[in-house]
C-alpha cells in the first residue's frame, strides 16, 4: 500500500520531552480525541506531532494552511479528464480513509468558513460528507485530527471560531527553559553546550522584546539554524546576525540592539 | 627694545607688557615676535582706545601657539575690518573670545573659516540706510562672539555655521530678537543648537536604548535626559531614582567607544545595580568610606555584568581610566581617589598589574569573594571599610586632592545605595515634599503640541516651530444642523441611492477564472460540451471569491479662518453657513456608509497659537452632541494649514484602516499674520501633504476660492476640487467624497 507508506515517519525525529505532554497525547489518541497544539512559531509544535506519529506508528498527513485554501482543497474536488470529470480526494479525506493522523498546520491562516468542514470529523459522528460527490466517508478507526495555531497573532481576523475551538483537547507550548533549550540546540546540531547557551541567551534577549518592536521572539528553530551555520564554519557573530537577527526584524533600532546583544554575549 | 617698537603710551599696556612678552617669547619664533609686536602696534594706533591692544597682547600668543603664527596677522586684519565697518565695539569681544575659540578648532584652515563665518554674519546683519553705506552696527555680533566658545564646544564648525545662518535668516530685520537669538536666550536658538549638535543624542536613540534595557536586562524605566551644556564646572553624572533613569542628553564618541555604546555601558551598569545592589544604612560612614564602598560595589556590578555579557568588558575597559601608579609617591596631596581608582581598574582588568602590595591584597580579596558567586553589597562594604582603614594616610585630610584619571564616567552616582535613618538637612531633600505638590498641580490643562514647519528657502525644517493647542469645540444648538439636513432632504434622497451601491457586499464571486478555488460547474459543462463537440473549449472554468470590504477612515479638517464669515458670491448665506450645510450633509453621508470619521476645525494666530478644535472624534457617534458642536463653529484669525494637517494626521495615523483619507475644506490659501513670504506656508502645506502620503494618508482639498488654481495644485498636486459656485457646496461635497471612495 504505497500511498499510505509515503506518509509514514521513517526515522525517529529528535524531540526533547518537556513535561508530561507525551503521556497526555497518548491518552488523547487512545480516545481518538482531536488535539489542538498552540504556541509561538518555531517552538516545536510540528516536531512534537511528527514525533507522536512516529511513536504511535501511524502515518501523518500534514497540510500547511493558507488564506487561499478552500474547503475543496481539504476535502477533494472534481477534475476534468478526457472522459468527463474525475473526483480527487483531498488530504483530509485521504487521512480519514487510510487512518492517518491529519495535521492542519497554522489553521488560523485558513479562512474561518473553510475550517468548518472539519466539524463532522471532530465529534461523535467521525464522518466526512462529500456533498459534491454525494458520499459520506466514515473515518478509519485510527484516524485522528490535529491542528496547530499560533495565538501570538492577537488579531480579530486570525482567530478560531468558538465552535471550532471547542472540539479539541489542547496543548499549550512555549519556548523551553534556557537549560532545556540549550540541550535541544546542542543535540539537534552537535555544537557544544557552551556555545548553545550563548545562542539561547541571545534568543531570550529577543523574546524580552516581544511586543516592544518585535511581534515574535527568536524561535528555537532559528537558534538551531544559527548553530548549524556555526557548525558549518561560519564565524559565530556573523552566523547570529544572519540567522537570528536579520530574519526577524526590519526595524533598524531593534536590529541594532540585537546586534549589540550578540557583541555583548560573544566577547 | 620691543617696548619701543610697540610705540604706545597707554599706561595699562606698560603694566602687562612684560608678562605678555614672557609668554610670547616662550611660544613664538623670532619672526613671530616681530609680527606680534607689529600687529599690536597697529591696533594701538587705530584710535579705538587701549582695550583692543591689551586684549591682543594677552590672547595672541596662545592663539599663534595653537594654529600657527599666520593667525597673528589674520586677527589684526579682521579687527581692523570690524573697526572700519562700524562694528568696532565688537573688536574686544572678538579678541577676547578668539583664544577660547581656537582651542576648539585645532587647525589654521578651520580658524580662517571661523573668521569668514563671523565676517559673513557681520556683513549681513549690519544695517544700511538706502543702501548707500553701512551705518548701523550688527546688533547680535557681540553676543555671538561671546557665545562662540560655548557654541563650538557643542557644535562642529559646520554646525556653528548652520546655527549662525539660521539666526541671520530669521532675525535679520528684528534687532531685539536677533540679540536674543545670538545670546542663546531664545528657545529657537537652543532648539537649533540641539539639532546641530555633534555626538549621539539621547532623543534619537531612546527607542534603541529602551529595547536594550528590555531585551538584555528585562528592565524598563523612563529615560530622562539632562543637559551638560549649562553646567560647565560640575559635570552631572548619570543616576536613577523612582522617577526614572537620568542620562546625559548627548554622548560624543570617545576613547574609541561610539556614543550609543557609551549609553549602553551606562545603562548596563545601572541595570546591574538595579538587579544586584541593595541599599545600606550609611549614617555612620564618613565620606571617604562611602566613596570606597561605591568603588567596590561598582566593581562588583561590573564584574557580574561582564560575566553575563563578556562583550561589554571591552567597552568598560576603554572607558575606565588608567590611573598613573607612579603618582602614589606624591606628597602633600590626598591620594585616596587615586588608590581607589587603581583598585577599581585592577578589579575590572585582570591584566592590570598593581605595584602597591596593600592595594593588590584588596584586589585579590575582591576576586576571591567573587569566586563564590554574586556576593552582596554589604560584603563589598566590608572590604571597602577595611580598605580605607588599611590605606589611610596623614595626607588624606589635606584639601589638595588628586583627581586625575580617577573618574569613571559611565558609572552612576550610586544614590540608590544609601539609606539615611536620620533625616538629612541638606537643601536637596529638605523641600522635596513641597516640590511634589507643585508637580501634581501642573499636570492639569492640555499642553500644546509642537510641530516642525518646512522652510522651502533653506530646505530644512524649523524645529518645533508651531504650537498647536487642541480643544473641544463648545456646544451650540443641535437643531440648527437638523434643520439644515431637512432643507437638503432632496439631495439626501439622491445620495442615498448612490450610497446603497457603495455599501460593502462582503463576499463576491469572481467567475471565469483559469485558476480558481472551485470548479464553476455551469461553465465547466459548457466547456466540456464544446470540447466534445470538437470546438476549442473555454479554459476559464473555475471561480473564486474575493472579499469586498470597505475599511476607510476619514478625517475632515475645516478651515475656520476669518474669511469664512464673508458672504458667498451670488448667495445670501455666508461661506460658514454653507460649509456647515455641506459638512452636515457629508457627515450624514459618511455615517450612512459606515466609515469611521472625525471632524475638526482649525485657525491660527501666529505660530505660537494654532488652534485645533475637535468637533467629532473617531469613536463618537454622529449624534446631537456632535451636531451641536458643528452648529457653534465660529470663524476667526488665519489659516496655518500645514500644522493643522500634521495634527489631524497624528490622530488619523492611529486609526486601523486600510485606506485613510484626509479632506481639507478651505476657502483660501494658507497664510498667517507672522509670515510675510506667501510661498512659505504654501510650501509647508505641500511638505505636509508629502509627509501624510508617506504615512499612507491620502489628502484631498476642497477649495472654495475661485482663484485657487494659482496655488492649490502646488500643494495638493492633482488631489483637489475647486468649487466655483459656493452655493452648490452642500451637494458637491458628498459627491466628492463618494467619487473618492468608490
Amino acid at each position: 500500500m504505497s500511498e499510505q507508506e509515503q506518509y509514514n515517519i521513517k526515522e525517529e525525529p529528535f524531540y526533547q520531552v518537556q513535561h508530561d505532554e507525551v503521556g497526555l497525547y497518548e491518552a488523547a489518541y487512545a480516545a481518538r480525541l482531536p488535539v489542538m497544539v498552540k504556541g509561538p512559531t518555531g517552538c516545536g509544535k510540528s516536531r512534537f506531532v511528527e514525533y507522536m506519529a512516529w511513536k504511535l506508528g501511524k502515518p501523518l498527513i500534514t497540510v500547511a494552511c493558507n488564506e487561499d485554501m478552500t474547503a475543496s482543497d481539504l476535502v477533494g474536488r472534481y477534475l476534468l479528464d478526457a472522459n468527463g470529470t474525475r473526483w480527487l480526494d483531498g488530504p483530509l479525506t485521504t487521512a480519514a480513509r487510510i487512518g492517518a493522523i491529519c495535521y492542519l498546520d497554522e489553521i488560523v491562516e485558513a479562512r474561518q468558513d473553510t475550517t468548518v468542514v472539519i466539524h463532522p470529523l471532530t465529534d461523535h459522528r467521525r464522518t466526512l460528507p462529500l456533498d459534491k460527490k454525494g458520499e459520506l466517508v466514515e473515518a478509519h478507526p485510527d484516524f485522528q485530527l490535529v491542528i496547530s495555531y499560533n495565538p501570538g497573532y492577537q488579531s480579530l481576523m486570525k482567530d478560531l471560531k468558538q465552535s471550532t475551538k471547542q472540539r479539541f483537547a489542547a496543548f499549550e507550548f512555549d519556548y523551553p527553559t534556557a537549560a532545556v533549550e540549550t540541550g535541544i540546540v546542542a543535540t539537534e546540531t552537535g555544537i557544544d553546550t557552551e556555545l548553545a547557551a550563548k545562542l539561547v541567551q541571545i534568543g531570550e534577549t529577543a523574546r524580552n522584546l516581544k511586543g516592544h518592536g518585535l511581534d515574535e521572539g527568536i524561535s528555537t528553530r532559528l537558534l538551531t539554524y544559527a548553530a548549524t551555520l556555526i557548525k558549518g564554519g561560519v564565524e559565530a557573530k556573523a552566523a547570529c546576525r544572519m540567522a537570528l537577527v536579520r530574519p526577524i526584524t526590519d526595524d533598524a533600532d531593534i536590529r541594532d540592539t540585537l546586534d549589540h546583544a550578540i557583541n555583548a554575549v560573544f566577547a | 627694545m620691543y617696548w619701543q617698537r610697540l610705540g604706545c603710551n597707554f599706561a595699562q599696556a606698560d603694566r602687562i607688557f612684560d608678562d605678555c612678552m614672557k609668554e610670547a617669547k616662550a611660544v613664538l619664533s623670532q619672526d613671530g615676535l616681530v609680527s606680534y609686536i607689529e600687529n599690536a602696534r597697529f591696533l594701538g594706533k587705530m584710535g579705538r582706545g587701549p582695550e583692543p591692544l591689551l586684549v591682543y597682547l594677552e590672547e595672541a600668543p596662545s592663539v599663534a601657539a595653537m594654529v600657527g603664527e599666520d593667525a597673528l596677522v589674520d586677527m589684526r586684519e579682521f579687527a581692523h575690518y570690524m573697526s572700519t565697518h562700524t562694528n568696532f565695539k565688537a573688536m574686544v569681544p572678538f579678541l577676547q573670545s578668539i583664544a577660547a575659540v581656537t582651542r576648539r578648532l585645532h587647525s589654521y584652515a578651520l580658524f580662517q573659516q571661523y573668521i569668514e563665518i563671523i565676517r559673513d554674519m557681520m556683513d549681513q546683519t549690519s544695517g544700511s540706510v538706502h543702501g548707500h553705506h553701512t551705518t548701523f552696527p550688527s546688533p547680535g555680533l557681540s553676543d555671538l562672539l561671546k557665545q562662540s566658545p560655548r557654541l563650538l564646544s557643542e557644535l562642529s564648525l559646520q554646525g556653528f555655521r548652520n546655527w549662525v545662518d539660521y539666526g541671520i535668516k530669521y532675525y535679520n530685520n528684528h534687532p531685539g530678537r536677533q540679540v536674543e537669538y545670538f545670546s542663546l536666550k531664545s528657545a529657537d536658538a537652543i532648539a537649533v543648537m540641539q539639532r546641530e549638535r555633534h555626538g549621539t543624542l539621547l532623543v534619537d536613540n531612546e527607542r534603541k536604548l529602551d529595547a536594550y534595557l528590555r531585551g538584555l536586562w528585562q528592565d524598563g524605566d523612563y529615560l530622562v535626559p539632562y543637559s551638560l551644556i549649562f553646567d560647565e564646572l560640575r559635570k552631572a553624572v548619570p543616576y536613577y531614582d523612582h522617577m526614572g533613569i537620568r542620562l546625559p542628553d548627548v554622548y560624543d564618541d570617545d576613547r574609541g567607544v561610539s556614543g550609543i555604546d557609551r549609553y549602553r555601558a551606562a545603562l548596563a551598569h545601572m541595570a546591574g545595580h538595579r538587579r544586584w545592589s541593595e541599599p545600606m544604612v550609611v549614617d555612620n560612614w564618613s565620606p571617604n568610606q562611602r566613596v570606597a564602598v561605591e568603588v567596590f560595589e561598582d566593581a562588583r556590578i561590573d564584574y557580574l555584568t561582564c560575566k553575563r555579557y563578556p562583550g561589554l568588558r571591552k567597552i568598560f575597559l576603554a572607558l575606565h581610566p588608567k590611573p598613573v601608579q607612579e603618582d602614589l609617591a606624591l606628597q602633600d596631596t590626598s591620594l585616596i581617589l587615586l588608590r581607589l581608582a587603581i583598585a577599581s581598574r585592577a578589579m575590572l582588568d585582570p591584566e592590570y598589574h598593581v605595584e602597591n602590595d596593600v592595594i593588590r591584597g584588596f584586589v585579590e580579596r575582591f576576586y576571591a569573594t567573587m569566586q563564590d558567586g554574586e556576593s552582596s553589597s554589604p560584603a563589598m562594604a566590608d572590604i571597602a571599610l577595611s580598605f580605607i582603614a588599611r590605606t589611610r594616610r596623614q595626607a588624606d585630610a589635606l584639601p589638595n586632592t588628586y583627581f586625575d584619571n580617577t573618574e569613571v564616567d559611565y558609572r552612576d552616582d550610586n544614590r540608590h545605595l544609601w539609606i539615611y535613618i536620620e533625616p538629612g538637612d541638606d537643601e536637596d531633600t529638605l523641600f522635596e515634599h513641597l516640590d511634589h505638590r507643585e508637580n501634581e498641580e501642573e499636570l492639569k490643562g492640555l499642553p500644546p503640541r509642537h510641530y516642525h514647519e518646512w522652510d522651502y528657502s533653506s530646505e530644512h525644517y524649523r524645529p518645533d516651530w508651531v504650537s498647536v493647542y487642541e480643544a473641544l469645540q463648545p456646544s451650540g444648538n443641535a437643531t440648527v444642523i437638523d434643520n439644515l439636513l431637512a432643507k437638503h432632504s432632496a439631495t439626501a434622497k439622491r445620495l442615498k441611492a448612490i450610497l446603497d451601491m457603495l455599501k460593502p457586499q462582503d463576499r463576491v464571486r469572481v467567475r471565469y477564472q483559469e485558476d480558481g478555488s472551485e470548479l464553476d460547474l455551469d461553465v465547466a459543462i459548457r466547456s466540456l460540451i464544446d470540447f466534445k463537440g470538437g470546438a476549442a473549449p473555454d479554459p476559464r472554468v473555475n471561480m473564486s471569491h474575493r472579499t469586498d470590504g470597505r475599511n476607510v477612515a476619514v478625517s475632515l479638517v475645516l478651515d475656520l479662518s476669518q474669511s469664512l464669515s464673508e458672504r458667498a458670491a451670488g448667495s445670501n448665506q455666508t461661506i460658514l453657513e454653507l460649509s456647515q450645510e455641506a459638512v452636515s450633509l457629508l457627515a450624514w453621508t459618511i455615517d450612512q456608509v459606515g466609515d469611521s470619521f472625525a471632524i475638526a476645525g482649525f485657525n491660527s494666530n501666529t505660530r505660537h497659537d494654532v488652534r485645533f478644535y475637535h468637533i467629532k472624534g473617531f469613536s463618537e457617534q454622529w449624534d446631537d452632541e456632535v451636531k451641536s458642536r458643528l452648529a457653534s463653529m465660529e470663524p476667526s484669525y488665519s489659516t496655518r494649514m500645514g500644522a493643522a494637517m500634521r495634527h489631524a494626521a497624528h490622530y488619523l495615523k492611529a486609526q486601523k484602516a486600510d485606506k485613510k483619507l484626509m479632506l481639507i475644506l478651505t476657502d483660501g490659501e494658507p497664510a498667517d499674520i507672522d509670515v510675510d513670504d506667501e510661498q512659505l506656508l504654501i510650501q509647508d502645506a505641500r511638505k505636509a501633504v508629502t509627509e501624510l502620503d508617506q504615512d499612507g494618508i491620502y489628502s484631498y482639498c476642497i477649495n472654495l476660492d475661485p482663484k485657487a488654481d494659482e496655488y492649490v495644485a502646488d500643494i495638493f498636486g492633482r488631489n483637489y476640487t475647486i468649487i466655483d459656485h459656493v452655493d452648490r457646496l452642500p451637494e458637491k461635497l458628498p459627491e466628492v467624497f463618494i467619487s473618492l471612495t468608490k
